[in-house]
């Protein structure tokens, strides 16, 4: 079990022995960290006193309340910052002042508890201020064992994986309260965005699969004579049920007696992110065409669509990791940002190119080229 | 004090937490105007609201900032709330090195998304004068 030093800073007596009740047993575990948390939590009534514990014993989370008796938190905090001292700080405020709240996130802030607060709303501001104390140390490991440094992904990750949550959430607290009455049917607006928002997240983890596997180099690339029409084929029926669900036809054209040596699972991850984009972001009885030929040197698949297309200043930013297109024809589409970055990741890993032609309102085309 | 009901702005890119904020303000009593993107938010700002409360990463990292600055130039009075999970969910943090910078944001109140709804309505009561 690994320890955090949890401080609280609060000159009344009640605060600091509620935040020790309510975190004394609290252990807070993900699945991805193989230890839990636990907090060992001391306490100081005064800013002065909280210095003195910082500076000699060291504390990971610091709750610091602004009014004290004699430096304020704001100073506290401050310091912190000058000394440049590794502790993540949670401000106890009642948002009373924009003025403070600007400062204290000038000065490093990690984040502001409102007063009062209740025992899950603390737990919870505590399991964000670990996980991300988790990561910013793995980030460090990782540094110090020269491992790639990814916490800007990892930062993005966790965003991209807490809003679908936290609107679930928001919209169980208004069932849970009944807040628009007895009656389920005035719910099932809620109910089927949160369904969706689910779905959003599922797809979300399975790209995400994908992409760890291809970064860790962990999994054993299988390399094998394939067949491309076979492959094809198979991805094209993979896709079927959503192409008919939006009433879109698939032509395909492929020439036969193609192979490649290459992974099984990485070529399918290809096509069916470009297959499943061209149907996703077509409009209802449109049209998708795959077109496969090869030459003497490489494999040319293309993909086209007559979707909504994509405007010329959205294209540079296609290829970039939870980037999406956002506007009124995309606002109803889920998408995870990340179908279109792995496939160019899987798409260099066979020294292949892709591009993409666009015209907004007709459609879009991508084409990958593969070398033998 | 009117009869009329205030008409709060609220613009946000996710529509759920847009649907989700609508249906707590409207409970507080006020009339809701919604938008997702800068561009819809200034459309809508045809009718002046009488408050807007705005999320900060939308189309760009800033445009929250953006958009109060907008606004602020046209209704110097109006109140802003700039919300975000920015800081909570990802541990990124504002850079707001300067005064010049500081002087830049130009809102009335900057909140973390997930604040109890009862504390926004404190809030927002309190920017209001009610």
């Amino acid at each position: 079990m690994e320890k955090l030093k949890v401080l609280v800073v609060d000159d009344e007596p009640g605060i600091r022995s509620g935040v020790i009740r309510i975190l004394k047993n609290y252990t807070i575990g993900f699945p991805f960290m193989e230890e839990d948390f636990s907090f060992d939590i001391s306490e100081a009534e005064t800013g002065e006193r909280a210095l003195e514990i910082i500076e000699n014993e060291g504390a990971d989370i610091v709750l610091l309340d602004n009014k004290l008796p004699g430096i304020q938190g704001i100073e506290v905090l401050e310091k912190i910052s000058k000394k440049r001292i590794d502790t993540a700080v949670m401000m106890i405020t009642s948002y009373a002042s924009l003025d403070i709240a600007v400062k204290a996130t000038n000065f490093g802030a990690y984040n502001f508890v409102p007063k009062p607060f209740t025992p899950d709303e603390l737990k919870s501001s505590i399991e964000n201020i670990s996980k991300h104390l988790f990561l910013k140390r793995m980030t460090l490991a990782m540094k110090e064992e020269g491992k790639q440094i990814r916490f800007q992904f990892l930062s993005v990750l966790s965003h991209e994986l807490k809003s679908p949550l936290n609107a679930i959430e928001g919209y169980l607290k208004i069932m849970e309260e009944k807040q628009a009455g007895e009656n389920i049917n005035d719910y099932m607006s809620m109910i089927d965005r949160s369904l969706v928002r689910i779905k959003g997240m599922r797809n979300l983890i399975i790209d995400m699969l994908d992409l760890t596997r291809l970064e860790s180099g962990k999994k054993k690339r299988a390399l094998c004579e394939i067949d491309i029409n076979e492959l094809a084929n198979l991805a094209v029926d993979t896709i079927k049920p959503m192409a008919i669900q939006h009433n879109i036809t698939i032509d395909s054209n492929i020439e036969k007696g193609i192979t490649i040596e290459a992974d099984h699972d990485e070529l399918e991850i290809i096509f069916n992110n470009l297959l499943s984009n061209a149907v996703k972001y077509n409009r209802n009885g449109g049209k998708v065409s795959l077109n496969i030929t090869s030459n003497d040197a490489n494999i040319t698949i293309t993909v086209s669509d007559t979707g909504i297309g994509i405007s010329t200043e959205d294209l540079p930013k296609l290829f970039e990791e939870f980037s999406r297109i956002k506007n009124s024809d995309t606002r109803n589409i889920t998408g995870t940002g990340l179908g279109l970055s792995i496939t160019k990741k899987m798409v260099e890993l066979y020294n292949g190119t892709i591009e993409v032609n666009s015209k907004p309102n007709f459609g879009t085309t991508f084409k990958v080229v593969l070398p033998f | 004090m009117s009869e009329e009901k205030k008409l709060v702005l609220i613009v946000d890119d996710d529509p759920d937490y847009l649907f989700q904020m609508k249906h707590h303000v409207e409970s507080f009593g006020f009339d809701v105007t919604t938008a997702e993107s800068v561009a819809e938010a200034e459309k809508a700002m045809s009718r002046k609201p009488d408050l807007a409360i705005l999320d900060l990463m939308m189309e760009t990292q800033d445009a929250g900032f953006i958009l109060a600055y907008k606004i602020k130039k046209d209704y110097p009075d109006l109140p802003v709330i700039i919300a975000s999970a920015v800081t909570s969910e990802t541990g990124l943090k504002f850079n707001l090195d300067t005064e010049e910078d500081k002087k830049w944001i130009k809102a009335d109140l900057y909140i973390e998304k997930g604040i109890r709804p009862d504390q926004l309505h404190r809030e927002i009561s309190k920017l209001l004068k009610l």
